[in-house]
Protein backbone atom coordinates (compact mmCIF):
# COMPACT_ATOMS: atom_id res chain seq x y z
CA UNK A 1 0.00 0.00 0.00
CA UNK A 2 1.28 3.32 -0.72
CA UNK A 3 1.22 6.08 2.34
CA UNK A 4 -1.39 8.42 2.51
CA UNK A 5 -0.88 11.11 5.08
CA UNK A 6 1.91 12.57 3.02
CA UNK A 7 -0.19 13.93 0.35
CA UNK A 8 -0.94 17.60 -0.52
CA UNK A 9 -4.07 18.95 -1.31
CA UNK A 10 -2.87 18.56 -5.04
CA UNK A 11 -1.62 15.42 -5.49
CA UNK A 12 -4.93 14.22 -3.18
CA UNK A 13 -7.60 16.27 -5.47
CA UNK A 14 -5.41 15.09 -8.88
CA UNK A 15 -7.57 11.87 -8.67
CA UNK A 16 -10.87 12.14 -10.06
CA UNK A 17 -12.46 9.63 -7.26
CA UNK A 18 -11.16 11.68 -4.90
CA UNK A 19 -12.35 14.78 -6.41
CA UNK A 20 -15.85 13.47 -7.21
CA UNK A 21 -15.65 12.17 -3.83
CA UNK A 22 -14.46 15.73 -2.11
CA UNK A 23 -17.27 17.41 -4.35
CA UNK A 24 -19.94 15.02 -3.22
CA UNK A 25 -18.72 16.21 0.92
CA UNK A 26 -18.66 20.04 -0.12
CA UNK A 27 -22.71 19.83 -1.12
CA UNK A 28 -22.94 18.09 2.84
CA UNK A 29 -21.46 15.86 5.32
CA UNK A 30 -21.72 12.36 4.84
CA UNK A 31 -20.88 8.38 5.74
CA UNK A 32 -19.18 6.33 3.95
CA UNK A 33 -21.62 4.10 2.89
CA UNK A 34 -23.70 6.85 1.49
CA UNK A 35 -20.50 8.08 -0.41
CA UNK A 36 -19.86 4.71 -1.76
CA UNK A 37 -23.17 4.83 -3.15
CA UNK A 38 -23.34 6.22 -6.79
CA UNK A 39 -19.62 5.66 -6.96
CA UNK A 40 -18.00 2.78 -9.17
CA UNK A 41 -15.59 1.71 -6.73
CA UNK A 42 -15.93 -0.51 -3.64
CA UNK A 43 -16.84 1.23 -0.25
CA UNK A 44 -13.12 -0.33 1.60
CA UNK A 45 -11.95 2.28 -1.74
CA UNK A 46 -13.76 5.35 -0.62
CA UNK A 47 -12.37 4.64 2.73
CA UNK A 48 -8.48 4.41 1.64
CA UNK A 49 -9.58 7.88 -0.32
CA UNK A 50 -10.56 9.32 2.37
CA UNK A 51 -7.89 8.27 4.37
CA UNK A 52 -5.79 10.70 1.34
CA UNK A 53 -7.63 13.62 1.87
CA UNK A 54 -7.87 13.56 5.52
CA UNK A 55 -4.51 13.76 5.32
CA UNK A 56 -4.27 16.55 2.98
CA UNK A 57 -6.09 18.14 5.57
CA UNK A 58 -9.32 18.50 3.17
CA UNK A 59 -11.62 16.63 5.26
CA UNK A 60 -12.50 15.82 8.97
CA UNK A 61 -14.30 12.56 10.45
CA UNK A 62 -16.22 12.63 13.70
CA UNK A 63 -18.14 9.31 14.79
CA UNK A 64 -21.68 9.41 14.97
CA UNK A 65 -23.37 5.89 16.91
CA UNK A 66 -22.24 3.38 14.54
CA UNK A 67 -21.18 5.48 11.67
CA UNK A 68 -18.26 7.83 10.59
CA UNK A 69 -19.60 11.11 9.19
CA UNK A 70 -17.10 12.46 6.79
CA UNK A 71 -17.15 16.48 5.99
CA UNK A 72 -14.86 18.99 4.37
CA UNK A 73 -12.64 20.41 6.81
CA UNK A 74 -14.20 23.41 7.83
CA UNK A 75 -11.20 25.57 9.06
CA UNK A 76 -11.21 28.43 6.64
CA UNK A 77 -7.66 27.84 5.02
CA UNK A 78 -8.68 24.29 3.79
CA UNK A 79 -11.32 25.28 2.32
CA UNK A 80 -9.30 28.15 0.57
CA UNK A 81 -6.48 25.69 0.05
CA UNK A 82 -9.06 22.88 -1.57
CA UNK A 83 -10.88 25.81 -3.76
CA UNK A 84 -7.76 26.98 -5.39
CA UNK A 85 -6.04 23.70 -5.32
CA UNK A 86 -9.60 22.79 -7.83
CA UNK A 87 -8.56 26.35 -9.64
CA UNK A 88 -5.48 25.83 -10.51
CA UNK A 89 -5.60 22.23 -11.28
CA UNK A 90 -8.24 22.88 -14.36
CA UNK A 91 -6.27 26.31 -15.12
CA UNK A 92 -3.14 24.15 -15.43
CA UNK A 93 -4.73 21.47 -17.67
CA UNK A 94 -6.14 23.66 -19.49
CA UNK A 95 -3.10 25.75 -20.39
CA UNK A 96 -1.10 22.39 -21.50
CA UNK A 97 -4.30 21.46 -23.82
CA UNK A 98 -3.52 25.05 -25.78
CA UNK A 99 0.44 25.21 -25.27
CA UNK A 100 0.39 21.79 -27.04
CA UNK A 101 -1.99 22.86 -30.03
CA UNK A 102 0.34 22.41 -33.27
CA UNK A 103 1.16 25.73 -34.67
CA UNK A 104 1.62 26.15 -38.30
CA UNK A 105 5.00 25.12 -38.98
CA UNK A 106 4.17 22.24 -37.24
CA UNK A 107 3.20 18.70 -39.04
CA UNK B 1 7.43 12.35 -4.33
CA UNK B 2 6.75 13.47 -1.06
CA UNK B 3 6.35 17.12 -0.41
CA UNK B 4 6.72 18.58 2.67
CA UNK B 5 3.17 20.69 3.36
CA UNK B 6 3.11 24.45 4.14
CA UNK B 7 -0.58 25.16 4.94
CA UNK B 8 0.01 29.04 3.24
CA UNK B 9 1.07 28.24 -0.02
CA UNK B 10 0.10 26.24 -3.18
CA UNK B 11 1.80 24.55 -5.36
CA UNK B 12 1.41 22.87 -8.89
CA UNK B 13 3.23 22.14 -11.49
CA UNK B 14 2.87 20.72 -15.41
CA UNK B 15 5.26 20.10 -17.81
CA UNK B 16 4.37 20.86 -21.57
CA UNK B 17 5.73 19.98 -24.47
CA UNK B 18 6.50 23.44 -26.13
CA UNK B 19 9.52 26.00 -26.02
CA UNK B 20 10.06 27.68 -23.24
CA UNK B 21 9.14 31.25 -24.87
CA UNK B 22 5.88 29.86 -26.17
CA UNK B 23 5.13 27.84 -22.96
CA UNK B 24 5.77 31.85 -21.45
CA UNK B 25 3.57 33.69 -24.16
CA UNK B 26 0.84 31.50 -23.96
CA UNK B 27 0.41 31.08 -20.50
CA UNK B 28 0.06 35.30 -20.21
CA UNK B 29 -1.19 36.20 -23.69
CA UNK B 30 -3.71 33.53 -24.21
CA UNK B 31 -4.79 33.92 -20.01
CA UNK B 32 -8.36 34.50 -21.39
CA UNK B 33 -8.49 30.88 -22.64
CA UNK B 34 -7.02 29.40 -20.09
CA UNK B 35 -9.07 30.53 -17.17
CA UNK B 36 -11.99 29.05 -16.17
CA UNK B 37 -14.37 30.81 -17.82
CA UNK B 38 -16.89 29.59 -14.96
CA UNK B 39 -14.74 31.75 -11.88
CA UNK B 40 -16.68 34.75 -12.80
CA UNK B 41 -17.28 37.40 -10.31
CA UNK B 42 -18.83 39.76 -12.31
CA UNK B 43 -22.93 39.81 -12.94
CA UNK B 44 -22.76 39.03 -16.21
CA UNK B 45 -20.95 37.12 -18.80
CA UNK B 46 -17.43 37.34 -19.24
CA UNK B 47 -16.58 38.70 -22.35
CA UNK B 48 -12.41 38.28 -22.42
CA UNK B 49 -9.88 38.08 -18.98
CA UNK B 50 -6.78 40.46 -19.81
CA UNK B 51 -3.47 40.22 -19.01
CA UNK B 52 -1.59 43.36 -19.00
CA UNK B 53 2.00 42.11 -20.34
CA UNK B 54 4.27 44.30 -17.98
CA UNK B 55 5.12 44.74 -14.49
CA UNK B 56 2.55 47.28 -12.95
CA UNK B 57 -0.01 45.84 -15.41
CA UNK B 58 -4.08 44.55 -14.56
CA UNK B 59 -5.24 41.25 -15.25
CA UNK B 60 -8.90 41.53 -15.15
CA UNK B 61 -12.44 40.05 -16.50
CA UNK B 62 -14.45 42.11 -18.86
CA UNK B 63 -18.17 41.50 -19.04
CA UNK B 64 -20.20 41.54 -21.95
CA UNK B 65 -21.58 44.84 -21.25
CA UNK B 66 -18.72 46.22 -20.53
CA UNK B 67 -18.01 46.02 -16.90
CA UNK B 68 -14.74 45.58 -15.49
CA UNK B 69 -13.41 43.14 -12.23
CA UNK B 70 -9.38 43.48 -12.38
CA UNK B 71 -8.25 40.86 -9.99
CA UNK B 72 -4.88 41.12 -9.99
CA UNK B 73 -1.91 43.10 -10.23
CA UNK B 74 1.16 42.04 -12.31
CA UNK B 75 4.10 42.10 -10.09
CA UNK B 76 7.07 40.90 -11.83
CA UNK B 77 7.03 40.27 -15.50
CA UNK B 78 10.47 38.84 -16.67
CA UNK B 79 9.65 36.25 -20.14
CA UNK B 80 10.61 34.15 -20.64
CA UNK B 81 11.26 32.93 -17.25
CA UNK B 82 9.10 34.21 -14.61
CA UNK B 83 5.79 36.26 -13.84
CA UNK B 84 4.45 37.15 -10.58
CA UNK B 85 0.77 38.46 -9.75
CA UNK B 86 -1.15 39.63 -7.00
CA UNK B 87 -4.65 37.56 -5.86
CA UNK B 88 -6.80 40.08 -5.02
CA UNK B 89 -10.00 38.46 -4.60
CA UNK B 90 -11.22 37.63 -1.03
CA UNK B 91 -12.20 34.11 0.50
CA UNK B 92 -15.45 35.15 -0.50
CA UNK B 93 -15.50 35.69 -4.03
CA UNK B 94 -14.78 39.40 -3.90
CA UNK B 95 -12.45 42.58 -5.55
CA UNK B 96 -9.95 42.68 -2.22
CA UNK B 97 -9.27 46.28 -2.24
CA UNK B 98 -6.41 46.18 0.50
CA UNK B 99 -3.66 44.73 -0.37
CA UNK B 100 -2.43 43.83 3.10
CA UNK B 101 -5.11 40.95 2.77
CA UNK B 102 -4.50 39.61 -1.03
CA UNK B 103 -1.92 36.54 -1.42
CA UNK B 104 0.22 35.95 -4.56
CA UNK B 105 1.08 33.75 -7.77
CA UNK B 106 4.44 33.25 -9.48
CA UNK B 107 5.03 31.15 -12.02
CA UNK B 108 8.06 30.22 -12.95
CA UNK B 109 8.88 28.76 -16.58
CA UNK B 110 12.10 25.60 -16.94
CA UNK B 111 13.36 24.72 -19.91
CA UNK B 112 14.04 20.93 -19.79
CA UNK B 113 14.61 20.67 -23.25
CA UNK B 114 14.39 22.43 -26.55
CA UNK B 115 10.80 21.79 -27.17
CA UNK B 116 9.86 21.09 -23.09
CA UNK B 117 8.99 23.30 -20.06
CA UNK B 118 8.29 23.08 -16.77
CA UNK B 119 6.04 24.99 -15.26
CA UNK B 120 5.72 25.73 -11.39
CA UNK B 121 3.11 27.50 -10.02
CA UNK B 122 3.21 29.00 -6.04
CA UNK B 123 0.15 30.52 -4.64
CA UNK B 124 1.63 31.68 -1.39
CA UNK B 125 0.96 34.09 1.20
CA UNK B 126 -2.64 32.47 1.45
CA UNK B 127 -2.75 33.17 5.05
CA UNK B 128 -3.21 36.92 4.44
CA UNK B 129 -6.56 36.49 3.69
CA UNK B 130 -6.95 35.26 6.50
CA UNK B 131 -9.76 37.67 8.16
CA UNK B 132 -12.04 36.43 5.49
CA UNK B 133 -12.10 33.10 7.29
CA UNK B 134 -14.77 33.17 9.48
CA UNK B 135 -17.07 34.10 7.34
CA UNK B 136 -16.23 32.29 4.76
CA UNK B 137 -17.17 29.27 6.85
CA UNK B 138 -20.41 30.81 7.74
CA UNK B 139 -20.85 31.05 4.02
CA UNK B 140 -20.07 27.20 3.41
CA UNK B 141 -23.19 26.46 5.19
CA UNK B 142 -25.39 28.39 2.75
CA UNK B 143 -27.20 27.35 0.13
CA UNK B 144 -25.39 30.62 -2.21
CA UNK B 145 -21.99 30.23 -0.79
CA UNK B 146 -18.77 28.46 -1.91
CA UNK B 147 -21.04 24.72 -2.23
CA UNK B 148 -22.81 26.66 -5.04
CA UNK B 149 -19.90 27.62 -6.69
CA UNK B 150 -17.67 24.20 -6.21
CA UNK B 151 -20.86 22.68 -7.45
CA UNK B 152 -21.12 25.04 -10.81
CA UNK B 153 -17.06 24.06 -10.71
CA UNK B 154 -17.89 20.39 -10.12
CA UNK B 155 -20.32 20.76 -13.16
CA UNK B 156 -17.42 21.67 -15.36
CA UNK B 157 -15.33 18.58 -14.43
CA UNK B 158 -16.69 15.93 -16.69
CA UNK B 159 -14.95 12.29 -15.70
CA UNK B 160 -13.03 10.97 -18.48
Amino acid sequence: MQAYATATPWEALGDPTRRAIFERLVEGPSPVNDLARGLPVSRPAVSQHLKVLKGAGLVVDRQAGRHRIYAVDPTGLAQLRGELELFWSKTLAAYKAIVEQPTEEDE
Amino acid sequence: MSTQTEPTAIHAQIVVEAPIERAFRVFTEDFDRIKPREHNMLGVEIAETVFEPRAGGRVFDRGVDGSEFQWARVLAFEPPDRVVFSWDISPQWQIESDEAKTSEVEVRFIAEGPERTRVELEHRHLDRHGEGWPSMRDAVDSEGGWPLYLQRYAGVITPA
